[in-house]
């Protein structure tokens, strides 16, 4: 016997009880549909918790002075010194026999300020910085160029601007490199040059990271009132994505010998926010394999759903059976007869499954949008299929085990 | 008869009979105690026979009909089909004795369900593994020999009995088989249809087949040529019927 002629033998039969078969597809269809759904809802929260790693910027740490020290002695210690951190500081974490992984160290000291030009004005976040400041970031130069070394070495008055800036204060489109803005931060006042515009970045946080003016730290003395010789945060770059725990630890250990405690003491917030993100992408796919689990738990009930019904179905057809039998069935007809109406059950379930799942996951789940894989989506097919050939096993095989004898006495 | 023809060489090898049984016994375990369906019995059916095989419920016929079918086998005792002994066979092989070597027509028709006529009678070729256009065929041949051509496309259904029977027949003989080999055929027809069906049969056996009928109906074991007694599990008689059926005087005297 040809598939085909299988084909149309179990269509027949599956027919004979239209509503009985469409029930059990639903089974199916329900296990398959949630299966891809789910996956496909935790496959959406993992890639938009890899969004804001991405966004985070390449392989940065930030190391903050949490601002305890200098208004009084430690709570915990014996330690007396305020702990800071000095352009000494930097210096030796940029040595690279000292601090292999890292790659670059940029202090920041932000401030909000209202720049204007000509007749526009806004509100805007300064970043006083060193020029390795803008790859940590990952921001890019679209137009002019970017702050460089000269400019620190001699405090210049220059700025490169975002692009929410831009078009707050160039509202015509004029362009604005070489021209000059004005920057005022209570009763200080500065005039900066306009050298380069920032590309568009994502957000990591709810702020604009578009808004920002950035010029050299060096030129933020006598403008921005939190200007120090010492740095309240530094941005620390890693040399790779391996290397960013060991370069937390490298610059971690410089500052704590730096100011004579120990790393455990050490007065400073070191945010790493990659491995923070790391812990919850982990517990993200966690959460997709449970979700996946459940669903695949369904399929399994679905699956005995087929086995109950082509358990009823054989004994049903006991005298079909046995008819055929009588005229020179032999075994492997019979199991591959009822064995086939299993696996069409489970492959109509698996395709409608397979429908529902790609449709539902076009829509928002509780704030996630779900992106259905294309693994997902097979692995779920395929399971189905193998689900009817496991559970229309046993009743298939039953079916050709009957002895013609009792199965043409059966009424 | 007692010789194991499978021994000879193929080019002297008589024609063997069709069916030949050697004290076959066939004994059930009913609970605690043994019920001997069949007692010993031998019997020879020739090539081109027409046969009845009577006997009141209870006497062994259906039994005799299970292991003459190759639907049960023996407990002791020999049993040659066409020339094979069916002796150790498996399921596989019985199978395809069943398909090769005989026609079954049942008393309640036993055609597949929501399956037209045609499929029915093509369903043994298809297990024999034939091609789908010869399949066709054949089955369009059988189904004219029983004079339903025109019903070819109708589920059994659709059909009278005697018509669903009359498939039945078509089905039987399509692979045409050593044996055709019929369970109380008429036994729920009325006598329309009876004598319709065993003019099939009468003229199949005119045309060279060997026709075995269990009945008890005394009326159609005298359409057959010889009729076989069982009581309790025995042969009780095997006599030859005058003259090929009363039918023949009635025809020649009308």
């Amino acid at each position: 016997m040809t598939i085909l002629l299988y084909m149309t033998t179990a269509l027949r039969g599956l027919s004979a009880n239209k509503l009985r078969s469409a029930l059990t597809v639903l089974g199916i269809l329900i296990g398959v549909g949630a299966v891809i759904i789910l996956v496909a809802v935790g496959n959406g929260s993992s890639i938009s918790v890899q969004n804001r790693i991405k966004a985070l910027g390449t392989n940065t740490i930030t190391i903050t002075n949490r601002g305890r020290f200098g208004r009084g002695p430690a709570t915990t210690g014996t330690q007396t010194q305020a702990a800071t951190i000095t352009a000494a500081d930097l210096k030796t974490m940029s040595d690279p026999n000292q601090a292999p992984d890292i790659l670059s160290v940029s202090p920041v000291l932000s401030a909000s300020v209202t720049a204007s030009y000509q007749a526009a004005s806004t509100t805007v976040t300064v970043t006083a910085t060193s020029p390795t400041y803008l790859p940590a970031e990952d921001y890019t130069v679209e137009a002019g160029r970017s702050i460089d070394a000269s400019d620190v070495a001699s405090s210049a008055q220059v700025a490169v601007i975002g692009q929410t800036l831009l078009s707050n204060l160039y509202p015509t489109g004029a362009n604005p490199i070489g021209t000059e803005i004005f920057v005022t931060e209570g009763r200080n006042e500065a005039q900066f040059q306009v050298i380069g515009v920032l590309a568009s970045k994502g957000s990591t946080t709810g702020a604009d990271p578009n808004n920002v003016a950035i010029i050299p730290y060096t030129t933020a003395e006598g403008l921005l009132t939190g200007y120090t010789n010492n740095f309240n945060e530094i941005i620390v770059q890693a040399k790779n994505s391996k290397g960013v725990d060991a370069a937390e630890a490298e610059a971690s250990d410089i500052l704590a010998s730096a100011n004579q405690t120990t790393v455990a003491n050490l007065p400073f917030l070191v945010i790493n926010e990659q491995s923070l993100l790391s812990t919850s992408a982990s517990t993200t796919s966690t959460f997709t394999v449970l979700l996946g689990a459940v669903a695949a738990i369904s399929l399994l009930v679905g699956g005995i759903g087929i086995m109950n019904i082509m358990l009823v179905t054989v004994t049903e057809r006991t005298r079909e059976i046995g008819i055929r039998k009588a005229i020179g069935a032999p075994r492997g007809a019979i199991l591959g007869q009822f064995l086939t109406e299993a696996v069409l059950l489970s492959l109509l379930g698996g395709l409608a499954g397979v429908a529902v799942g790609l449709i539902g996951s076009r829509f928002k789940i509780v704030g996630v949008k779900p992106v259905a894989t294309p693994t997902s989506v097979v692995e779920a097919f395929v399971v189905a299929v193998a689900v009817g050939v496991f559970f229309g096993f046993y009743p298939a095989n039953r079916a050709a085990s009957l002895r013609p004898v009792d199965a043409l006495r059966y009424e | 008869m007692t010789a194991n023809f499978s021994t000879l060489p193929a080019g002297e090898r008589p024609t063997p009979p069709v069916i030949a049984l050697r004290n076959v016994t066939r004994t059930y375990q009913m609970g605690d105690s043994e019920v001997h369906a069949l007692g010993g019995v031998s019997l020879v059916i020739e090539r081109g026979e027409f046969v009845a095989i009577m006997g009141a419920s209870g006497s062994g016929k259906s039994t005799m009909m299970n292991i003459i079918g190759c639907l049960d086998v023996p407990s002791s005792g020999r049993y040659w089909l066409d020339g094979v002994d069916v002796r150790g066979l498996d399921e596989t092989r019985l199978a395809r004795v069943r398909n090769r070597k005989i026609g079954f027509v049942f008393q309640s028709f036993n055609l597949i369900p929501r399956t037209s006529a045609l499929a029915n009678i093509e369903l043994p070729l298809l297990y024999a593994g034939v091609h789908a256009k010869e399949r066709r065929e054949r089955a369009l041949a059988a189904l004219d020999l029983v004079g339903l051509s025109a019903r070819a496309g109708h589920l059994p259904n659709e059909m009278s009995g005697g018509q669903q029977q009359r498939v039945a027949v078509a089905r039987a003989l399509v692979t045409n088989p050593a044996l055709i080999l019929a369970d109380e055929p008429t036994g729920n027809l009325d006598s329309h249809s009876s004598d319709e069906v065993m003019n099939v049969f009468e003229s199949l056996n005119r045309a060279g087949r060997t026709v075995v009928l269990i009945t008890h109906e005394p009326d159609i074991a005298e359409r057959t040529k010889r009729t076989v007694r069982l009581r309790d599990g025995l042969v009780v008689s095997d006599e030859t019927t005058q003259v090929g059926s009363r039918h023949a005087e009635m025809a020649a005297g009308r």
